[in-house]
């Protein structure tokens, strides 16, 4: 009887190892959920994951929400009306504060006209001027004409994070030793790390305005430079399974990118379903990802979500 | 000997146990969550309108994506290939279009009546969202003969439904378009299959239905989507709206939040789509249409026809 009884149950044991093993084998799939801490290259920001939002208490969430405001700051040219209108029309409605920066002025439309023909030291008093009239922003985030951004997706990333403390991140790459936030896919600084950033611009061997005749930085590599003299450093903002949410591609070269790398699972091998930006998304794409974000759903979908976002007055496209 | 029994029994019981227990654990973007209950009884047949010359290039493009959220699929071709497609006895070409489509329907109406409540045409580059069309024919009583779809005014007094946006029939529109060719009121007068199947539908008193949303919005789209939404300055009404039944709008108005279909939609299209329909959102985002609710002001012209 007593051996019977184990037999089964090591016939128990080894069929439920075996079929667990078998499912393992056939879903396994490069993205884990927590991935190990130090295999990734760079520093990494997660969004929060649906169980630690659910720590929160009702009125700690609401105190979150209340603090994550965002101050867009747009840099624009009037060579780039057309994406500089769209940006207007579209996904900007979604910032707390927009305020466009441009190189020239232009008759179209309204934007602060720095005077400054120099693309980095346009970019620096444009920061002085967001710090300056932050109010009681704490967030900021830096786009170019030719980005398109979900900002709700922007508020979700930094929601539990204290922007007295500096954060600066976005899609972060490396180049020789020195690691940066790419422009292109846009830039998030919180108040601390602007803070700091405005005030080693008064410092013009560590920071200077002009860029040393020979060799002349990206912007944004001048920026990693001048913020890691701070003490901040960039930092990758990934989902909660370790998905870049910060993309320099549209989301069709990213899409054909995915038909060829994984022809069988297309999206799901793509992009984030959090994603904050794409860039080099024509205009009119830019109108369709207004309709896909903020509008178009299948009906019966409905995700509980932590927060909610109130859809920005006087707009009809989302 | 019986110890062996045991263990070969205990095998497969923790097998099988665990299996299910795995089954029911489903990563989050892969649960089709359960749909409310009026639009659970509705079952849709879609037809793919293809030929083995698109297969590689479109249909399995269509087949990876929004064709599996049919109750049944088939890919309507002049060739029967494990693909799988249906072999129909006609020619492949455009003037054989109408040819194929009520072969199609034909087949359907033999081998497929039980298995569904509506019956969905679609072209191999016909992007739909099936739940939305779920709910859309959820306001309808699938008893009736009705055919729905992108109303266009020429040709036909009640209205024919675009091709390339997808149409729909009800069951009985089915039965009675079969019927049409039986006693010979409806013939294939026109190779023009949308148009010519419209005119069968009047002919047979199935009624083209209004398929614009609460606010009056389109739902069937017969160009991608930026041909609709992108705002444009006032000019004259653009090409290909002129067809139009109703007095459709172009930017925002154009079309409705729940919308069932584009068409001319490329195969890096209908996954750009897919991922915007079923992926990508703005977390926590209160829409601002909820059909659901009561009273909605309406936004876009919801006159029956537009004036000359």
């Amino acid at each position: 009887m007593l051996s019977e009884g184990s037999s089964f149950m090591k016939g128990v044991f080894l069929g439920g190892l075996f079929c667990l093993v078998l499912s393992l084998l056939s879903s396994f799939s490069p993205s884990t959920e927590s991935g190990p801490e130090d295999l990734h290259h760079h520093h990494h920001v997660m969004a929060p994951s649906k169980d630690e939002l659910t720590r929160f208490s009702d009125s700690r969430m609401q105190e979150l929400i209340n603090q994550v405001r965002v101050s867009c700051i747009i840099m624009v040219q009037p060579k780039l009306i057309v994406y500089w209108a769209t940006a207007v029309d579209t996904w900007s409605k979604h910032c707390d504060k927009a305020v466009f920066y441009t190189s020239e002025p232009s008759k179209a439309l309204e934007a602060v006209d720095l005077n400054e023909k120099d693309d980095w030291a346009r970019l620096r008093k444009a920061l002085r001027h967001a710090y300056e009239t932050a109010g009681d922003l704490r967030w900021f985030f830096i786009a170019k004409a030719t980005t398109f951004a979900i900002i709700e997706n922007l508020k979700y990333l930094v929601l539990a994070k204290d922007p007295s403390q500096p954060f600066y991140l976005g899609s972060a790459m490396k180049s020789g030793e020195l690691e940066y936030v790419t422009y292109d896919s846009g830039i998030v600084l919180s108040y601390e790390a602007l803070k700091r950033l405005v005030n080693v611009f008064q410092d013009e061997d560590k920071c200077p305005e002009r860029g040393r005749a020979l060799w002349k930085l990206s912007e944004d590599k001048q920026l990693a430079v001048c913020l890691k003299y701070t003490g901040v450093f960039a930092e990758n903002g990934e989902d909660a399974h370790g998905k870049g949410l910060f993309n320099s591609n549209s989301v069709e070269t990213l899409i054909k990118d995915s038909m060829k790398d994984n022809p069988n699972n297309v999206v799901e091998g793509c992009c984030s379903d959090m994603a904050v930006t794409f860039n080099g998304m024509s205009p009119s794409q830019m109108q369709v990802m207004m309709f896909g974000v903020y509008r178009l759903r299948p009906y019966g979908h409905d995700h509980l979500d932590s927060l909610v976002f109130l859809p920005p007055e006087g707009s009809d496209n989302d | 000997m019986s110890s062996y029994l045991f263990f070969s029994i205990g095998l497969l019981l923790g097998f099988v146990s665990l299996y299910y227990m795995l089954d029911s654990y489903t990563p989050l973007s892969e649960n089709l969550p359960m749909l409310p209950n009026s639009t659970q009884n509705i079952r849709i047949l879609c037809w793919i309108m293809t030929g083995p010359k698109f297969l590689e290039s479109r249909t399995r493009h269509i087949r990876a994506t929004w064709a599996k959220r049919c109750d049944k699929t088939l890919y309507m071709s002049s060739v029967s290939t494990a693909f799988p497609t249906v072999g129909l006895n006609v020619r492949e070409g455009r003037e054989n279009l109408y040819w194929k489509t009520i072969e199609a329907f034909q087949y359907i109406h033999k081998h497929h009546m039980d298995d569904a409540d509506w019956f969905l045409k679609a072209d191999d580059d016909t992007f739909v969202v099936v739940e939305n069309l779920r709910y859309l024919l959820s306001k309808f009583d699938k008893e009736k003969p009705l055919y729905m779809g992108r109303k266009f005014r020429p040709f036909v007094n009640q209205g024919y439904m675009s091709g390339g946006a997808g149409y729909v029939l009800s069951k009985e529109a089915l039965r009675r378009f079969i019927k049409g060719f039986k006693t010979g009121e409806c013939t294939h007068f026109s190779s023009i299959e949308d148009m010519a199947l419209g005119k069968c539908m009047e002919t047979m008193k199935v009624e083209a239905a209004d398929t614009r949303d609460i606010k009056g919005r389109q739902t069937f789209h017969a160009f991608p989507p930026d041909h609709h939404l992108v705002r444009q300055l006032t000019r004259p009404r653009p090409w290909f709206l002129l067809y139009d039944t109703y007095n459709s709008a172009e930017g925002p108005d154009c079309c409705s939040d729940l919308v069932v279909s584009f068409h001319y939609i490329k195969p890096l299209q209908l996954y750009f789509l897919n991922y915007l329909t079923y992926h990508l959102r703005a977390y926590g985002y209160k829409y601002r249409f909820n059909p659901d609710e009561q009273n909605p002001e309406k936004t876009a012209d919801t006159t029956s026809s537009t004036s000359p």
